[in-house]
């Protein structure tokens, strides 16, 4: 796998955005500037950028309640985004959406979900239309260990797999779902073995490291293009804030997250592996930082000055004209 | 004695006297323990996403007590089997929108198992959920979907507007031999109000007249009878003196509460912060022109939010969800 400076300059600033992006959005709960339930990626970047960077726009993919990560990879436009977690007009959504409706289908993003699980018969959906319309495209879903134990999630890649259906089934095991533990209610080890009930290709990446996620979600990509079927991807991962803004966190010992969080942090370990093999300069990266706080400030201020929805917009889209 | 509880606490005390009274009752939901551990040390668990089965697995345990996986479907089949067999379970779906990925075990078993079998079978099950909108959680997590419990038949559907009542509904919903949906409204979830100590029930299928007036009524439940209370207030400041009647269980509904209400004053207002198809506030309107249709002296009005998704943005939100205000007008109007 040879990845050009540009790709990886890419990549970094996408990981990069959804941190500052995450961190921001923390900070402007906490601040009492937006309402509504936020959950963040934060911890889990690899996997949405290791796996979008490989995505066309017309590749589909579905999100889950986390799904704001998952959107910046898949190139929706930050400051919309922020425009729609203000409730403007402006919003990728119109204000309609919010965090766990967010979706910008121009970008081939088909939306977060508030329903767990429900992303996933949606992209088994995508894929049936890629196959019959021959496009080559691929669709592609993100979840969590816990939407595993959901019927949809078993009913999906069942019918996926029958159909040898073009998609990429991305399951970001982060250990927990809200605050139970993922062993308290899965008692496979992994998550990926629930792949052979299915007859299902299945394959386990580390979710902290881009490249390895980028190199297994890339096999996978190309198989389901060349019409193999599809694969369910499992990447250990964790999720460094809580599981919403607000979540005090009691549930899940301090010196875990600690140890996650200083020793295997996504952007941290893509940095080291970059100046290793001596890809980009850390100058190079120090200025994607710079540009990148900068556009949350513009995206932040362009928000709260945007024009918030007229309410007659309350009656607008409930059906296609 | 009373003291003062939030509707949350107030919950969580009528299931801790349900379990302390019967063996049999049992709680199920996804993170109803919410985490902590299973033996040894310090982490403390969550007791559901807004804290209100939190501390009961300390009492209780974990075999009365369950975590379940994120199945929902699952869990409410799970329950029904569980019920019809001679346990009392209290299942939590965290939101009523997840009525979508769940509704069989309701509509197609708890519902008509004892009808089909000949009524030799009992279903003692309860399903605690919270439902509304008032929180910006937007249109998967925000819905008012009792309309789609109350017009099961098999099911009961009730839903406090305050936490006194919300500890004894939920007491007779518990001990009631049949499955009854227990609607937790975010709009009343952390409001505080007094709390009777001790073991009570507010039977199931009576209605409560909340205030006297006697020129118009309003109806309200849940979330909505604090909406009709302040109308009430604004239009006692002009003179008009409204009943505000709280229905508390929508299935079975008191008809003869809303009869008696509307034949003293002759107008009726019902609020429903739901959709205003095939609904609740429908089907109290439907009641007045079928029953009371001698009684009234102006048309039966209805305030419920528009026929659209609860939107996410703040001002469409509020706009979205009826109003005292609206109430106000909308008596204002009938002259
Ligand atoms: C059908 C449904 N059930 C329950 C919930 C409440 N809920 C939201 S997130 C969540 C945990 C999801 O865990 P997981 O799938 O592992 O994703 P993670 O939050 O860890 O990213 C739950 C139970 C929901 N939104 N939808």
């Amino acid at each position: 796998m040879q990845l050009s400076r540009e790709q990886l300059l890419d990549a970094y600033t996408r990981m990069r955005t959804i941190r500052a992006f995450e961190e921001k959005l923390e900070e402007l709960v906490k601040a009492g500037k937006l309402g509504g339930f936020l959950h963040l990626y934060a911890g889990e970047e690899a996997v949405a950028v290791g796996v979008c960077s490989q995505l066309g726009n017309a590749d589909i993919v579905t999100s889950t309640h986390r799904g704001h990560g998952h959107c910046i990879a898949k190139g929706v436009d930050v400051k919309g985004m922020m425009a729609e977690l203000f409730g403007r007009a402006t919003g990728v959504c119109k204000g309609k959406g919010g965090s766990m409706h967010i979706a910008d289908v121009d970008c081939g993003m088909l939306g977060a979900n508030g329903i767990v699980g429900a992303g996933i018969p949606l992209t088994t959906g995508a894929a049936l239309t890629a196959k019959l319309k021959k496009t080559e495209n691929v669709a592609v879903c993100f979840f969590g260990d816990g939407a595993t134990n959901q019927g949809q999630f078993h009913e999906s890649l069942n019918m996926a797999s029958n159909w040898k259906l073009p998609a990429v089934y991305v399951v970001e095991n982060n250990g927990f779902g809200e605050f139970t533990p993922t062993e308290y209610v899965v008692p496979v080890k992994d998550i990926a073995e629930r792949a052979r009930s299915y007859a299902m290709r299945s394959d386990i990446a580390d979710g902290m490291d881009f490249f390895d996620v980028y190199e297994r979600a890339g096999e996978a990509i190309e198989r389901a293009r060349r019409g193999e079927g599809p694969t369910l991807l499992e990447c250990k991962t964790y999720r460094f804030m809580g599981h919403f803004v607000g979540d005090p966190l009691v549930y899940r010992p301090k010196e875990e997250a600690e140890d996650w969080i200083q020793n295997r942090d996504p952007l941290q370990i893509f940095e080291a592996k970059v100046a290793e093999a001596g890809l980009v300069e850390e100058s190079d990266l120090r200025e994607i930082d710079g540009a990148v706080t900068r556009l949350l400030e513009e995206a932040i201020a362009e928000a709260e000055a945007a024009p918030l929805p007229d309410l007659s917009s309350i009656l607008a889209d409930v059906y296609a004209e | 004695m009373s003291r003062k509880l939030s509707t949350g606490r107030a919950i969580n005390e009528a299931l801790r006297i349900a379990m302390e009274t019967d063996p049999d009752v049992i709680l199920l939901g996804e993170d109803v323990v919410g985490g902590g551990t299973l033996e040894g040390d310090d982490l403390e668990e969550m007791g559901g996403v807004v804290g209100t089965t939190k501390g009961l697995v300390k009492q209780f345990g974990r075999d009365r007590v369950l975590d379940t996986p994120i199945s929902e479907m699952g869990l409410l089949g799970t329950a029904v089997g569980a019920a019809a067999t001679g346990l009392r379970p209290v299942a939590e779906l965290m939101f009523m929108d997840f009525l979508g990925v769940s509704l069989d075990p309701l509509l197609n078993q708890a519902a008509k198992l004892r009808y089909m079998f000949g009524g030799k079978v009992r279903i003692p099950l309860t399903v605690r959920t919270l439902c509304g909108a008032g929180m910006q959680a937007a249109a998967q997590h925000s819905q008012s979907l009792y309309w789609i419990t109350a017009g099961i038949p098999g099911l009961k559907t009730v839903i406090p507007s305050n936490p006194a009542d919300a500890k004894g509904l939920l007491l007779a919903a518990i001990r009631d031999d049949n499955p009854v949906v227990f609607c937790e409204p975010k709009l009343v979830l952390n409001q505080v109000g007094e709390v009777p100590e001790g073991d009570y029930e507010v039977p199931i299928g009576v209605a409560n007249l909340a205030r006297e007036g006697g020129d118009v009524s309003l109806v309200g439940f849940g979330g909505t009878v604090p909406i009709a209370l302040r109308a009430a207030d604004l239009l006692a400041a002009e003179g008009i003196q409204a009943d505000v009647l709280d229905l508390r269980s929508l299935a079975p509904l008191d008809e003869e509460a809303i009869l008696t209400t509307l034949e003293k004053t002759g107008s009726l207002v019902v609020v429903d912060e739901s959709t205003p198809r095939c609904g609740i506030a429908s089907d109290v309107a439907a009641l007045c022109v079928d029953r009371g249709f001698d009684f009234l002296n102006t048309p039966v009005r209805r305030v419920t939010a528009p026929h659209a998704p609860v939107p996410f943005s703040a001002v469409l939100e509020k706009a979205y969800l009826p109003s005292a205000e609206r109430v106000a007008a909308t008596v204002r109007e009938l002259g």
